[in-house]
């Protein structure tokens, strides 16, 4: 095995290039434990801890910019304001030593339908940025996920950073496990308000062969707040509102008997989940309009 | 290959060093230093925990690779000669020992809790030691040598 250490983004894109079957390591969170448990052999790592422009975050034109090497305590502890959404999930990462060690780059690369960011990314909007020797590309989060731990990285590319609109509006996140810490999730739940598109996000994890939007819970929702002209001036759901929002949210999953939860669990908790974060969202927005 | 990295203060050479090995082996089988544990290799149960530049992580997510030219601080670093850290003295005061197994990661994680936060409250105590894992279940003792910590802490 080799060990590779870049110290600068081009060359750990032109090392990549030389060698695409080198495994990126950044936290370890995932890469360690394959290699602990003797699951991996690869021919190569190819360490990106220390390369300076993946740790770095920046703001935009309302949009957050996070390299792919910034850890999870970072995002909780300095763009918590800006990301409501992915600093929440961010927090329901592991234990502190994983958060201290572990990022979104890590996640987006691993690519489980039970990494905690990927609802987020999905309802927020994200934009994945790669890049390889030949040049730089942008996949918005909706086209990442290609299967179970697939995603539509090529083999010569890197993920540079993830592109996370900034809001003021409320978001929330949500997931269900059998502690606090330390827990994969059995499934988890993604909703961000966007009053200026007038169009709610929503995505589940854990309960499909990828992370996946909830389209037509989405459309319902985002129809019903417009029709009752709720974006200018909110007034509190109907319940059957909420309750249809959960159903249409469970019927987007397609989850797995495992050993984590029954198909059947999931898809329940999913409703609830769903009904749950969007009762906490409107409430928050119904007080921020008021 | 080798790995040069700066444990405890003192400049550490390790040779023969696989490429996909942890830093947790490094320390344990390379340099001698048997304080921080190894249980599940996985980052789950926390008793490799040791500082990296200044942060606590779990040792056995770190490849030894990673840590060239680095700063590690373990447990047997935290003593001050034969003086134990007020953390030290306050799990061996409140009994926040029984196996022992889970300690020397406990007591890093908590060194980071008192340095950090003076006076942590018991919910900010559980969260900072949510990902160390006790399987004697000790943990109200655990509580308590951290509460007693961080009082000694502030007295001196």
């Amino acid at each position: 095995m080799d060990f590779l250490r870049p110290d600068t983004l081009a060359e750990a894109l032109a090392l990549k290039s030389q060698r695409p079957d080198a495994v990126p390591i950044a936290g370890g969170t995932d890469v360690m434990v394959e290699l602990n448990f003797d699951h991996r052999r690869p021919a190569a790592l190819l360490d990106l801890t220390r390369v300076p422009e993946l740790r770095e975050h920046s703001t935009e034109n309302g949009v957050v910019r996070i390299g792919a090497g910034v850890p999870y305590v970072r995002i909780i502890e300095e763009l918590g304001g800006a990301l409501p959404g992915l600093a929440m999930a961010s927090r329901t990462v592991g234990s502190p030593q994983i958060r201290n060690r572990g990022t979104v780059g890590g996640n987006l690369g691993a690519a489980s339908p039970a990494g905690d960011t990927h609802p987020v990314l999905l309802a927020a909007g994200a934009t994945v940025e790669v890049a390889s020797a030949r040049g730089v590309r942008f996949i918005p989060a909706t086209e990442f996920y290609l299967g179970v731990k697939r995603n539509a990285l090529e083999p010569d590319e890197l993920i540079t950073a993830v592109h996370v609109p900034a809001t003021r509006a409320p978001q929330q996140f949500s997931k269900v496990g059998t502690r606090n810490a330390m827990v994969i999730a059995v499934c988890s739940f993604a909703v961000a308000l966007h009053p200026g598109e007038q169009r709610v996000g929503a995505a589940v994890g854990s309960a499909a062969p990828t992370p996946r939007r909830a389209t037509e819970a989405e459309e319902f929702l985002s129809g019903e707040l417009t029709a009752t002209d709720q974006w200018e001036s909110p007034k509190p759901l109907l319940d059957s509102v909420k309750r249809r929002f959960g159903e249409l949210v469970a019927q987007a999953a397609s989850p797995i008997d495992d050993v984590r939860g029954s198909a059947a669990y999931r898809k329940h908790a999913l409703s609830v989940l769903a009904r749950r974060t969007l009762g906490w969202a409107w409430q928050d927005y119904t007080g921020k309009a008021a | 290959m080798r790995v040069n990295v700066t444990v405890n203060g003192e400049q550490r050479q390790a040779d023969d060093v696989w490429e996909g090995e942890s830093l947790l082996y490094v320390l344990r089988e390379r340099l001698g230093l048997p304080g921080s544990k190894n249980a599940c290799e996985q980052g789950e149960c926390g008793s490799c925990t040791v500082y990296l530049d200044g942060v606590p992580v779990c040792s056995c997510l770190v490849a030894a690779g990673q840590a060239q030219d680095r700063e590690v601080r373990t447990v047997e670093g935290l003593a001050e000669g034969d003086a134990l850290d007020p953390v030290q003295e306050a799990f061996v005061e409140a009994g926040a020992v029984q196996c022992g197994f889970c300690t020397p990661g406990l007591v890093v994680a908590a060194h980071d809790l008192v340095n950090r936060v003076p006076q942590p409250s018991d919910p900010e105590i559980r969260e900072a030691l949510a990902g160390n894992l006790c399987r004697c279940t000790g943990y109200e003792k655990i509580l308590d040598a951290v509460k007693l910590a961080a009082q000694k802490k502030s007295a001196r």
